[in-house]
């Protein structure tokens, strides 16, 4: 049963070989979805390119439904599946942050490794801003460690937090994005055309 | 997409990530340039010990395949070529200063919210961590908000 890494059902030095296959799969599905343009990415902002959340949420839907049905029928082992632990002020500060950085960059720290792979150099350039970025919190880490580290909620899901069945909360979420893919397309179509 | 997130995690028991990659590049640079800064600072003595370097780990192996991965698919399609990508309205060292401001202010956020678009958001709500909805929440709704602002550089 899964997850075969943490179970050891196989040995570890085939770890970095699976990081690298999984990566390089990870690498093409963003670039020949035509996430190394940073245009494309904003238009997500814009209503006139909504791959982003197509893309996004659809990933979302696939593994979720996916990873609860192997779940379901004893393929893999859901708690042992590595949560991210909530801190609340962090994920939240973090991501306003992360929020205005995209609209001003227009890359991810994924997307931004595939611009670098094709040669755009607004994507170098952005890269080389992550790792300053990265530098300058590390360097005032003393003085933000108490935003890090407040209001500490442990590996929470959705579920646990709502205090409703995790089918229910898929469910819901499904029909959302199936509706804000028909949102989206209803927008596109009124917004101008951008050609990049 | 999400079958290769359904892969990861039924393999290694995690999910994708881009970000923390970039953070070892950090620590190994700054603990190379000076060991003792780095050993005095809580945040990247956090990540080193003195038997393996930092790059010495999962998330830099698959960073690694990601640049592969994307390279392939653009050699493939013919989308290889060195240039800077910038809306007609806006010169090409606007597009470049803000790409930076950018990128700083991503990888800033990245640490604080302990992950980025891939790691936090997508593999996040792939297992339904409530943190991973509120991080994309939190992203998509400011990126929502501070959109007006941006507009000339993109459209």
């Amino acid at each position: 049963m899964g997850p075969i890494i943490p179970n050891e059902l196989i040995s570890v030095e085939w770890n970095f070989v699976i990081a690298i296959l999984i990566g390089m799969a990870f690498g093409f599905i963003l670039e020949s979805s035509g996430f190394s343009s940073s245009r494309k990415l904003a238009g997500v902002f814009y209503g006139y390119d909504f791959a982003v959340l197509k893309v996004f949420l659809t990933a979302c839907i696939v593994a979720l439904i996916g990873l609860f049905y192997m779940d379901y029928l004893n393929w893999i082992d859901m708690s042992q599946l590595y949560i991210q632990p909530l801190y609340l002020y962090g994920a939240i500060i973090g991501g306003i942050i992360m929020g205005v950085g995209f609209l001003a960059g227009g890359f991810c720290p994924g997307t931004s490794l595939c611009a670098v792979a094709i040669g755009k150099i607004d994507g170098i350039v952005y890269t080389a801003g992550l790792f300053i970025g990265i530098l300058i919190f590390s360097e005032m880490f003393s003085f933000l460690e108490p935003l890090f580290e407040k209001s500490n909620m442990g590996h929470v899901t959705m579920d646990e937090t709502l205090n409703v069945s995790p089918y229910w909360i898929i469910l819901i979420f499904t029909v959302l994005a199936l509706l804000a893919f028909f949102v989206s397309d209803i927008i596109r179509k009124r917004v101008k055309k951008v050609f990049y | 997409m999400g079958l290769l997130i359904i892969v990861t995690f039924y393999i290694t028991g995690r999910g994708l990530g881009a970000s923390g990659a970039l953070k070892s590049g950090v620590v190994t640079v700054v603990q190379t340039v000076s060991p003792d800064h780095s050993e005095n600072n809580t945040y990247y003595s956090k990540f080193t010990n003195d038997d393996t370097s930092p790059l010495n780990n999962w998330l830099v192996y698959e960073a690694l395949g990601v640049l592969l991965g994307a390279f392939l698919s653009g050699a493939l399609t013919g989308r290889i070529k060195l240039r800077t990508q910038h809306s007609p309205k806006i010169t090409k060292n606007r597009r470049l200063v803000f790409a930076l401001i950018g990128g700083i202010l991503f990888g800033f956020g990245a640490q604080i919210a302990r992950g980025c678009t891939s790691g936090a958001a997508l593999s996040g709500i792939s297992v339904l961590a409530t943190a991973g909805f509120v991080t994309m929440v939190a992203i998509f709704g400011t990126g929502y908000l501070v959109a007006y602002f941006f507009r000339k550089n993109w459209i």
